[in-house]
């Protein structure tokens, strides 16, 4: 529309992108060992066992890490503040969710299901990493309790697998999106129209209005 | 926070969804490593022994090498060996073992890390035969395991080894032991942890004392025990 400037607006600061890549690549170290630790008898066929078993026992205990290193300090305040909108949801929001999504919403900075992807996978890691710490270090545990800590770390590794093959599927069906966790920003336009709830808090105004009130997120540099 | 909150809308009522969620998953965790062992016999029931072994909480056996590969070894050219403290030191062949009286065993098999296969039949040759036929000595109190691998061992004290339910076995799971599961053939000490179900058995050494195998020297009792019995009894884990 001829507009001079593309103002653009910081959606995930580098901390936070950062912390998303480094995750993700321990996620993946944790699904490619997990598989033939889980499936034993492809395995001979691999590596030794014993490197396979150190790699995915290492990564699984850093897990945690980029999120928590994320959240401290005065860098840790975005992370802080989108974990906040993840855990609280309005009554429309739940509404959407509960309708798949067809129920009208005028989203915040994150929709329903992103807020739900978040909580779910963060449940998820603490409780991999524990039941995970209960198979390493079982001895002080019952038996039946190593039996329920193993089928546990199992179904929730697999639960965890989908979601994550469903969130990468997302992603790259939609690539600004995907963007905005490379490169942090997205354009006023792209937040009208996903995250409408978010540009009012921002301030942004419809398209040709001015668009420079947005607010100190805005203005940060990545 | 505060700065986004400042600048919002007019915000309405919040749920804690999110917390309700983590909890929510937390619980049903906790739940699934207390009740592990009871799902799993549930779990039994509804899928069946043939799909169950593809899931969670399905009975499956799990395989370890510590080595990185599974020796393979024909049964033709397969040999034990038994040395030590013997009187008659011998070379067994797997015809010399299916040639001497048969022991068979059904029973759930159980790692010490949780995870157990119930109803697994085996058959093989007491160890207390094969000990009889090289005639133990004075002053041995212990048998000591290798294997084919090179590198796993493994070892009992005498009386272990002398349990009616502790054989040599050449088949399991109703087939020949294969190669995954240790064949052609390996221990199988019913009333103890998996671990001390040596695979790929080569030699029995009759020892004057103890030897801590490989899985001890890592961290496991060296009396694997199941569940804390004490004797050649049945298992009483309330798993199968």
């Amino acid at each position: 529309m001829g507009r001079v400037s593309n103002p653009t607006i910081l959606r995930f600061s580098a901390t936070q992108r950062v912390a998303h890549w480094v995750n993700a690549l321990l996620f993946l170290a944790l699904i490619v060992t997990a598989i033939p630790l889980y499936l034993g008898s492809l395995f001979g066929l691999v590596l030794e066992r014993h490197v396979v078993e150190l790699v995915h026992l290492w990564c699984g205990l850093a897990l945690p890490v980029p999120l928590v290193v994320s959240m401290l300090g005065p860098w840790g305040a975005p992370m802080r503040a989108d974990l906040a909108r993840v855990s609280r949801w309005s009554h429309a929001e739940v509404e959407w969710l509960r309708h798949l999504g067809r129920s009208a919403l005028r989203a915040d900075k994150f929709n329903p299901g992103q807020k739900l992807n978040t909580v779910v996978v963060g449940a998820t890691v603490l409780v991999l990493l524990a039941t995970g710490a209960m198979l390493q270090w079982f001895s002080p545990f019952p038996v039946a309790w190593r039996a329920g800590a193993t089928d546990v770390h199992d179904l929730f590794a697999l639960a965890i697998t989908v979601v994550i093959v469903a969130h990468v599927i997302l992603a790259l069906s939609h690539p600004r999106a995907l963007a905005a966790m490379v490169r942090g920003r997205v354009s006023a336009a792209w937040a009208r129209r996903y995250a409408p709830g978010w540009a009012d808090e921002l301030g942004l105004d419809e398209p040709s209005g001015a668009t420079d009130r947005a607010g100190a997120e805005k203005v940060a540099s990545t | 926070m505060a700065r986004e909150g400042d600048e919002g809308r007019e915000r309405d009522a919040r749920v804690p969804v999110g917390r309700r969620v983590f909890l929510s998953l937390g619980a049903l965790a906790t739940l699934g490593v207390v009740l592990g062992a009871r799902l799993q016999s549930a779990a039994r029931g509804v899928l069946g022994s043939g799909l169950g072994g593809l899931f969670p909480f399905g009975d499956r056996f799990r395989l370890y090498s510590i080595t990185g590969s599974y020796p393979a070894i024909t049964p033709a050219a397969y040999r034990l060996e038994v040395s030590g403290l013997v009187e008659r030191p011998q070379t067994l062949t797997l015809a010399d073992l299916k040639a001497m009286p048969a022991t068979r065993l059904v029973r759930t098999f159980q790692c010490v890390t949780g995870w157990s296969v119930p109803g697994v039949a085996w058959e093989g040759v007491a160890l207390s035969a094969i000990l009889a036929r090289a005639g133990v000595r004075p002053g041995a109190a212990a048998v000591s395991f290798s294997s084919y691998d090179r590198a796993d061992t493994e070892s009992l004290t005498l009386d272990q080894a002398r349990m009616s339910d502790v054989i040599v076995a050449y088949r399991m799971l109703g087939a020949p032991v294969t190669q995954e599961h240790g064949g052609p053939v390996r221990l199988y000490v019913a009333p103890m942890f998996g671990y001390k179900s040596h695979k790929w058995l080569s030699a029995i050494r009759v020892v004057e004392r103890v030897e801590p195998g490989f899985w001890e020297r890592n961290g496991y009792p060296v009396n694997g025990w199941l569940d804390g019995s004490t004797g050649p009894t049945d298992p009483r884990l309330g798993l199968a």
